[in-house]
């Protein structure tokens, strides 16, 4: 195969990426866009590998290594529970990170892919490899971070250093300089310094950067780090000159961005304020200084024979699912109750809040699993209106969506943040494991409301109860 | 308690017309006796009379006005009303008078100055009382003219008080010319199947006469122009029939009357083909100042199985079926077609519970002060909606409510629109033209540089880049919200495309004698490992989350 030919099976594949995209922004086109996305990622790889730069010197490392990672990959998607899934996106992000790194490293000591470089284009060169390895370093750190964060290897809450934004910028610093020290650096042995203490400055800071970030926060760091792997691969691509990489990674680090951006928007919340991190835990401080305004009133526990009661007498009920409902993996359970229900001529629904669970769409994606059709699955915008004439809202997990501080405390850290109004719903129902405050670390007064009733216990537990006194 | 049970009253005291007098004193409340023919229903029961008495008014009720609805004279009185007879000392002793029907020309006769009228009027029908009742100077309010989309009317919207009443006499009206039971049952006698309910029209009357149809166990079919009322249709027991009828997406000029043809053509297909089905038809159609429509043709009655039922709630207005008698239960092809006009009438106490309650609520908005004295104001929205005639002037149409008075309406029109620019998943307004210069003088500075140092082969690799940026922009801009996660997923398998980067370096170079083959070979095939599980493992996952997602 000659060059020619590898750049059209490069434009075709990019094409097919862009359709995969675009494919996966609507639900009936979703299966054929990831079907698009499998037919490019062949056509690169197959276009590379018969390529002009791969003889056959190659063949057998490429065919054992594909085998071995190929496989790790298909059992671990094979295996992984739907809830795990941010976890498995993490982890995957820093194997790209790691790859990025990788490659850069690989293209630094190989005095082949300068040679033919010089004056300004190798200046160019080398600092494509510095960038290219920075954000692959900070992609695989962070990725690592947030994946012991999901997986809750790691406690959740925000550390935050004293004076972390100079640490960062001190950070930046240093990199900025042993960048000057290497592109100086006139041989592969003279650069080797510089290029390892930045790697660890940005490995240290993809650490830094990630802890600093509270948990509620999560759902926007999993997709940053998405779009940052794409990044990587752009930088990948200048480095090596591969078109193909610059474009995919460009369209995989923009749309990573953008979702960022979207949710975040979801969320009431700037990007600054999220990447600079430590939600939850600064801004809670006034609150705590005018004398910590502790909600008042009673909290109500119920049974799950009472709650089995409300909900046969309701006729309009509103299930709103949190990260409880996926670490408890009662999606099951949650759709036999709606069934049941449905069958009885109750109007069950579904309010998802933008951000609930650990990533973007996670509560769809498992209701999905539990086989929930998705018409009776609503966002908070289309449901918040309905509160008012719902009898029973059970709220399964949740807690910092369905905080009402965030429109009644200005003093709250979540203020202004658009939450699921089930307070205004004759009676809700809170299915939680103990009183404590949800990943944001805020208090929360619906607990406290006369309308509330809270069910303690394990979700699935007590679902699987309230299920059996449903059907008795 | 001014007066107590002792029904003294004040009968030395005159009619109230000076107007001094009425600031003064305490007004007294007058109750006539309804005389339209078939009119069962009084305006206040005995409960409400002690309301009213706590708010400071006097009652007064015309003797016999409650036989029809079972309050009988004497439990006015125990409930501290001052019984009169006669209509004529009734009015002319009563400064507010409280009506059920709008009142005859013999009543309007009775009429004085400065009196206080609230009764049913429908003042677009009836311009000739309007007038006379101007003519007399009489402050009128009409119940029928009550602003219903104020939340805080809703207490005194005897509208859908009385349609409730309505809906549900008309099932057991149903029930009552129907030979069979309405519940399915499987007895030692043999098997009953259950009766087919059919309601046409689901508004507050068709939906109360759901929930009493299903709760008399029948099987309940309703349907409405309104594609909405269908959830509460369902949540009353019923089934909502859709009428089989697709909108074509094509269209030019003039077709929307072309449409509203085809869905009405739907429409009566629908109709013929439950007919034939169920056993009970119920209608309740109706629009607003013009005759019902004619929902159920004679072909459609003849098609009904000998002994069925036939309601039409709309038979005032000319009723919903072709072949309905006004006031009237009429045999037709085998199939009973009752045509009451007074529905409300025959559940005259329950009627008039509601309907006075309704009242007494108007009562208390018109007394804030519980001094016994009421006050039009006109600023109120409620009131000022309600109030027909006013010192001679004809006050009718009130003007339209101003949408700050009106949270209830403005509300969920407003908030959509607001959280709309949330970019949420949705196309957002375009940037403030300043912002958008910012922003458009920064990049074109950060390009100069660009532009200005580097090499040729680089500006075409940068070119490729920025270009990419935007398509990636473009295509995930419009995402749903419950995608996010399979996007996510695919982005990531993607983003091994980064294993080509490796592949390019794994083979070993012969030529190039510095170059330490060896180390590169396993780095990369390293990288290349994986990335595999990325894209591998990327791709399937992504395809086993999609294939879930199943309506």
């Amino acid at each position: 195969m000659n060059s020619s030919l590898a750049t059209v099976a490069y434009i075709g594949a990019t094409i097919l990426f862009i359709l995969s995209l675009g494919g996966l922004s609507n639900q009936e086109s979703s299966r054929r866009g990831n079907l698009f996305g499998m037919i490019g990622m062949t056509i690169a790889v197959l276009a590379t590998v018969f390529g002009p730069q791969v003889n056959s010197g190659g063949y057998a490392w490429i065919v054992g290594a594909m085998l071995v990672g190929g496989s790790i990959g298909l059992y671990l998607a094979r295996s992984v529970q739907m809830t795990q899934m941010p976890e498995l996106v993490a982890f995957m992000h820093s194997m790209v990170g790691l790859a990025a790194v990788l490659v850069g490293f690989a293209t630094f000591v190989d005095p082949n892919a300068t040679k033919d470089f010089k004056d300004a284009a190798k200046t160019i060169h080398e600092l494509e490899i510095y960038i290219g390895i920075f954000i692959g370093a900070v992609t695989l750190s962070g990725s690592v971070i947030a994946f012991g964060k999901l997986s809750g290897r790691i406690g959740g809450n925000p550390v935050l250093l004293p004076g972390r934004h100079w640490l960062n910028l001190a950070g930046l610093l240093t990199v900025i300089y042993f960048g000057g020290v290497f592109m100086g650096a006139e041989t592969v042995q003279a650069g080797t310094m510089p290029i390892i203490i930045m790697t660890v400055i940005a490995l240290l800071f993809g650490i830094h950067m990630v802890m600093a970030i509270g948990g509620a926060d999560m759902p926007v760091v999993v997709s940053m780090l998405n779009s940052y792997s794409g990044w990587a691969a752009a930088a990948t691509g200048f480095m090596l000159s591969n078109d193909l990489l610059i474009v995919v990674g460009a369209l995989v680090g923009s749309s990573g961005a953008i979702l960022s951006y979207i949710m975040c928007n979801a969320m009431n919340r700037s990007f600054i304020s999220v990447i600079a991190g430590g939600f939850g835990t600064t801004s809670a401080k006034p609150t705590a200084a005018a004398g910590g305004v502790q909600p008042a009133g009673e909290v109500t526990p119920v049974t799950a024979l009472d709650t089995a009661e409300l909900l046969r007498e309701a006729k309009n009920v509103i299930i709103v699912p949190g990260y409880g409902m996926a670490v408890a993996q009662a999606q099951h359970t949650v759709f036999e109750i709606t069934k049941y229900l449905r069958e009885k001529g109750v109007n069950v629904r579904f309010g998802i809040h933008p951000v609930a669970g650990r990533m973007p769409g996670h509560m769809n994606v498992l209701l999905a699993e539990a086989k929930v059709p998705y018409d009776i699955v609503f966002e908070m915008d289309e449901l918040n209106d309905d509160f008012p004439s719902t009898d029973v809202t059970m709220v399964i997990g949740a807690n910092d969506i369905v905080n009402p501080s965030a429109q009644d405390d200005p003093g709250s850290p979540i203020a202004g943040m658009p939450v699921l109004e089930v307070w205004k719903s004759k009676t809700s129902i809170v299915m939680k494991r103990s009183m404590a405050s949800g990943y944001a670390g805020v208090d929360n007064p619906l607990f406290y409301k006369e309308n509330n009733r809270m069910l303690f216990g394990d979700a699935k537990k007590m679902l699987d109860e309230v299920l059996t006194v449903l059907r008795a | 308690m001014p007066t107590g049970a002792n029904s003294q009253g004040s009968s030395g005291h005159a009619a109230a017309a000076d107007p001094l007098d009425a600031v003064k004193s305490t007004q007294r409340i007058g109750v006539p006796r309804e005389v339209f023919p078939g009119e069962k229903r009084v305006a206040t029961v005995p409960e409400v009379v002690e309301k009213l008495i706590k708010l400071g008014f006097k009652v007064v009720i015309e003797s016999g006005a409650g036989d029809l609805a079972n309050f009988s004279d004497d439990v006015y009185r125990a409930a501290g009303a001052e019984v009169v007879t006669g209509a004529a000392a009734l009015w002319s002793t009563s400064d507010i008078v409280f009506k059920v029907r709008g009142p005859t020309p013999d009543e309007v006769a009775l009429m004085h100055e400065g009196q206080t009228l609230i009764s049913f009027i429908w003042p677009a029908q009836n311009p000739e009382l309007m007038q006379q009742m101007a003519a007399k100077k009489v402050t009128v309010l009409a119940i029928d003219a009550l602003p219903r989309t104020l939340s805080r009317a809703q207490k005194m919207d005897a509208l859908t008080s009385q349609a409730g009443v309505a809906g549900y006499r008309a099932v057991i009206e149903a029930a009552n010319a129907f030979g069979r039971f309405f519940a399915g049952q499987i007895t030692a006698a043999g098997k009953v199947p259950p009766a087919k309910v059919f309601i046409a029209g689901a508004g507050v009357a068709g939906l109360a006469a759901i929930g009493t149809a299903a709760s008399l166990g029948a099987i309940v079919r309703a349907n409405d122009t309104r594609a909405e009322v269908a959830d509460q249709v369902v949540s009353l027991g019923g089934e909502f029939v859709k009428v089989d009828y697709v909108e074509e997406g094509s269209g030019g000029g003039g077709y929307a009357k072309v449409m509203s043809e085809g869905f009405q053509q739907a429409q009566r297909e629908m109709y013929a083909k439950q007919a034939k089905d169920v056993d009970i038809i119920i209608t309740t159609a109706l629009i607003p100042g013009r005759p019902a429509p004619k929902l159920i043709t004679a072909e459609m009655v003849q098609s009904m199985k000998p002994g069925s039922v036939i309601v039409d709630m709309a038979a005032e207005q000319g009723g919903n079926c072709e072949l309905t008698e006004p006031g009237q239960a009429v045999v037709k092809h085998g199939v009973t077609i009752v045509g009451y006009t007074d529905l409300v009438s025959r559940l005259a106490k329950q009627s008039s519970t509601l309907y006075s309650t309704n009242l007494f609520r108007l009562t208390e908005e018109l007394c804030k002060t519980k001094d016994g004295i009421v006050n039009v104001n006109m600023e109120d929205d409620a009131i000022r909606g309600l109030t027909v005639t006013k010192g001679g002037d004809i006050t009718w149409p009130a003007p339209a409510l101003k949408p700050a008075a009106a949270p209830a309406a403005a509300k969920p029109a407003a908030a959509p629109v607001a959280k709309k620019g949330k970019g949420h998943g949705e196309p957002s307004a375009p940037m403030p033209a300043g912002k958008l210069a910012m922003m458009f003088a920064g990049a074109a500075v950060l390009f100069w540089l660009i532009g200005h140092s580097a090499p040729k082969e680089f500006m075409s690799h940068f070119t490729v880049f920025v270009l990419a940026c935007f398509v990636g922009y473009m295509v995930v801009w419009n995402v749903k919200p419950a995608l996010h996660t399979p996007l996510m997923s695919v982005t990531n398998a993607i983003s091994s495309i980064i294993a080509i980067g490796a592949l390019v370096q794994i083979s070993p170079l012969m030529d190039a004698a510095e170059r330490p083959n060896g180390l590169i070979t396993w780095i990369a095939a390293v990288a290349i490992g994986l990335t595999a599980i990325n894209m591998f493992g990327g791709f399937a996952v992504t395809q086993r989350m999609l294939a879930m997602f199943r309506k």
